[in-house]
């Protein structure tokens, strides 16, 4: 499904990937550990297709398809999908807005009909109900004012209405209650299936007790430095990144 | 033969006697002897300069090079279709159409105001209720201080009288539709407005200025409101003037007690506009929400001003707006707030937000607080920026193609200020303008 081969990737003359390999194939979650500063959100910005990274060497390959070319637009509808470390403030645009244009946009990108008003609010109600997600949220602007847990739900339940292949979740737990983790588990979970991936970006090994990974990697300034199963993130919570 | 202004101080000084002779030999002896004023008060005051500290970032030389005459051809040129399509589409009002600062009466549906009420052309009004005019008129905006005032003072030919008397809820909006014409030359043009709302009354008023061609001309427009006590208006001056236009205008409000006005100005056409804003909330209770958009390119220069004149305690003013700047354009906000001696409990808002489309576009925002008093809560915000570069990464990381994350952004920034605006069609109508402006700006671009 992805593979990245060799990636160098720099901001502002400085290098921040240096050689950076990872392949998930269908159905696969990989979790991505590492210190801070390692590069794990910058691999997360650039595969969705941030420009202020530069691309100095390597290959991205998407389901056979080299996708360094394409905009971020192209790469969401293509079915990547970015759940942000940060998500974006946007006063002014509501939330159920912005779902929907992302839904239709990728829907004509298929050159499928657009989702009518009604059948959008129905989809939007379920998925929320899920993810004990509070309906006006859907009203208020993108983010804005938004808990630091209501925004990560919200990256999940965006996640839910598209429904991408690939799906990279950029320290999606930080922050949240035990109860909140639970949820969003649950929502990463229940989507779960043979055609579908996950690259989850962590601090925690907690998280993996419920979205439990094939693969656990380790980065460290800008490469893989070991990867092996889940209980490699057991002995990371151990012993820390002293060894590498 | 034309009246022909050739720049000069003198030349507007002494055009008067000619235009009074041409064009005003039936009017009333005051109104005569209020330009002879109006023009003694140019005469003295000349027009403004870069040093004038009001004028600082505003630079008239190429009005005080131009020449300009007064217009001969009547309303001929412009059609009834024409007009139409500068309504509102769902909008059920009345409306008033003038040409180069004339009463065109063929093209006006003045209708049925209601019992009472007024709504027709200032030079009627002159004629049939000198009385009323004549307590108002020049009353409020300064001719002895403000030279745009004081020409337009002198040489205003028509513009739109609303009365509506106490107690009476003014429902039906009026669309005031200034049209200007291409003559062949450069023209002079002079619409003075007066609105005056009753004791506990309501109306709403569209000042909207438009024209046919996109030539050059001078258009130096003074509206006065009188807010009587417990009064509501809504006032709209909408800017759609030739991109080669000069356009200057005051809105010049009294307020009386508990009374409230939302000011709502778009600026979109013009070479050199500016936009005075001078509410003074005069008696105890008032509120005042003045909102403003304007966007401009090419090198066009839009110069907001406010002044906001706080004469009484308790009173609220807000003021929003927003710029939306591209190529080598330059907009300047100066938002004034002045809290008199003994306006206690004042409570004064203002944000002027921009929004940089072009490295070479430029805002100068200045906000000036002037305050004779303690008791006070005075804020202001001024925010430059380019268009979030990281929201519009975060729309298209969603599939958004970033021309639509682009207009998606737009539309939240102008919104900010057109959301308050309360008649529909007319909010509609003006993001529709807004959008198609910003495609055509995106068209231009590199789209990305
Ligand atoms: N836009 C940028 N400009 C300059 N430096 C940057 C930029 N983005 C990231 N960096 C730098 O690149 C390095 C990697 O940052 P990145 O955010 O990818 O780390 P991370 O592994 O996600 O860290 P954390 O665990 O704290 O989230 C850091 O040193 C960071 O300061
Ligand atoms: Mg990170």
């Amino acid at each position: 499904m992805l593979e990245v081969k060799n990636l160098h990737v720099q901001v502002d003359d400085k290098e921040i990937l240096k050689g950076m390999d990872i392949t998930v194939a269908p159905g696969e979650v990989h979790s991505i550990m590492g210190p801070n500063g390692s590069g794990k959100s910058t691999l997360a910005q650039v595969l969705a297709g941030r420009e202020t990274y530069e691309v100095t060497e390597g290959e991205i390959t998407f389901q056979g398809k080299d996708i360094l070319d394409l905009e971020p637009e192209e790469r969401a509808c293509e079915g990547i999908f970015l759940a942000f470390q940060y998500p974006v403030e946007i006063p002014g645009v509501a939330n159920t807005y912005l779902l929907r244009e992302a839904l239709n946009a990728k829907r004509e990108y298929r050159d499928e009909k657009p989702l009518k008003h009604v059948e959008f609010g129905k989809l939007a109600k379920e998925k929320m109900k899920a993810l004990g997600i509070d309906e006006d949220l859907l009203k208020r602007s993108v983010n804005a004012g938004f808990s630091g847990g209501e925004k990560k739900r919200n990256e999940i339940f965006q996640m839910q209405i598209l429904e991408p292949t690939l799906a990279v979740l950029d320290e999606t737990d930080s922050g949240l209650d035990i109860d909140a983790l639970k949820i969003v588990a649950n929502g990463v979970n229940s989507m779960r299936d043979s055609g579908r991936s996950f690259i989850v970006i962590t601090h925690y090994q907690r998280l993996l007790n419920y979205i439990v990974p094939d693969f656990v990697h380790v980065m460290v300034d800008g490469k893989i430095v070991r990867s092996g199963g889940k209980e490699l993130a057991h002995e990371l919570e151990e012993k820390g990144y002293a060894g590498f | 033969m034309a009246i022909v202004f050739d720049g000069t101080r003198e030349s507007y000084v002494e055009g008067l006697s000619e235009f009074l002779d041409s064009g005003q030999k039936d009017a009333p002896e005051w109104v005569t002897t209020l330009r002879r004023e109006a023009i003694s008060g140019f005469a003295k005051l000349g027009f403004p300069t870069l040093s004038d500290e009001e004028w600082r970032f505003t630079n008239l030389e190429a009005l005080r090079r131009g020449s300009f005459s007064i217009a001969e051809n009547g309303i001929s040129g412009v059609s009834r279709k024409s007009v139409n399509s500068y309504g509102f589409p769902g909008l059920d009002c009345l409306r008033l159409v003038f040409v180069n600062g004339r009463f065109a009466s063929s093209l006006s549906d003045t209708g049925d105001a209601g019992e009472g009420i007024l709504v027709k052309s200032l030079s009627e009004a002159i004629s049939e209720q000198g009385d009323l005019v004549k307590d108002h008129l020049a009353r409020y905006a300064d001719y002895e201080k403000d030279a745009f005032i004081s020409l337009n003072t002198s040489y205003f030919e028509d513009g739109v009288f609303v009365y509506v008397p106490d107690g009476t809820v003014f429902e039906k909006p009026v669309h005031v539709l200034h049209v200007s014409t291409d003559e062949g030359r450069p023209l002079f043009i002079n619409p003075r407005n007066l609105i005056i709302v009753g004791q506990s009354s309501a109306a709403k008023v569209i000042e909207h200025y438009v024209s046919a061609s996109q030539s050059v001309y001078f258009s130096n427009v003074v509206t006065e409101v009188v807010c009587g006590e417990n009064a509501n208006l809504e006032h709209y001056r909408l800017e759609f003037e030739s991109q080669k236009a000069f356009n200057f205008t005051t809105l010049r409000v009294n307020q009386q007690k508990n009374s409230n006005i939302a000011s709502h100005s778009v600026l979109r056409g013009g070479a050199i506009v500016r936009n005075n804003v001078h509410p003074v909330l005069g008696g105890e209770g008032c509120n005042s929400d003045i909102y403003g958009l304007f966007m401009s390119e090419g090198r066009q220069h839009m110069d907001n001003f406010m002044r906001v004149e706080h004469a009484s305690p308790h009173c609220d003013s807000r003021q929003f707006y927003n710029g939306v700047l591209d190529d080598r354009s330059k907009g300047v906000f100066h938002g004034r707030i002045l809290v008199h001696e003994g306006a206690e409990k004042t409570d004064a808002k203002q944000t002027n937000r921009n929004l940089l489309l072009s490295d070479t576009a430029q805002i100068d925002t200045k906000p000036q607080l002037e305050i004779y008093n303690d008791d006070v809560k005075c804020t202001h915000g001024a925010t430059i920026g380019q268009m979030d570069e990281e929201a519009l990464f975060y729309l298209c990381s969603r599939g958004i193609p970033m021309r639509k994350a682009k207009i998606i952004m737009l539309r939240a920034f102008t919104n900010e200020t057109l959301e308050h605006m309360s008649i529909d069609p007319v909010r509609e109508t003006l993001e529709r303008a807004v959008m198609k402006w910003f495609e055509q700006r995106l068209e231009n671009g590199d789209g990305r």
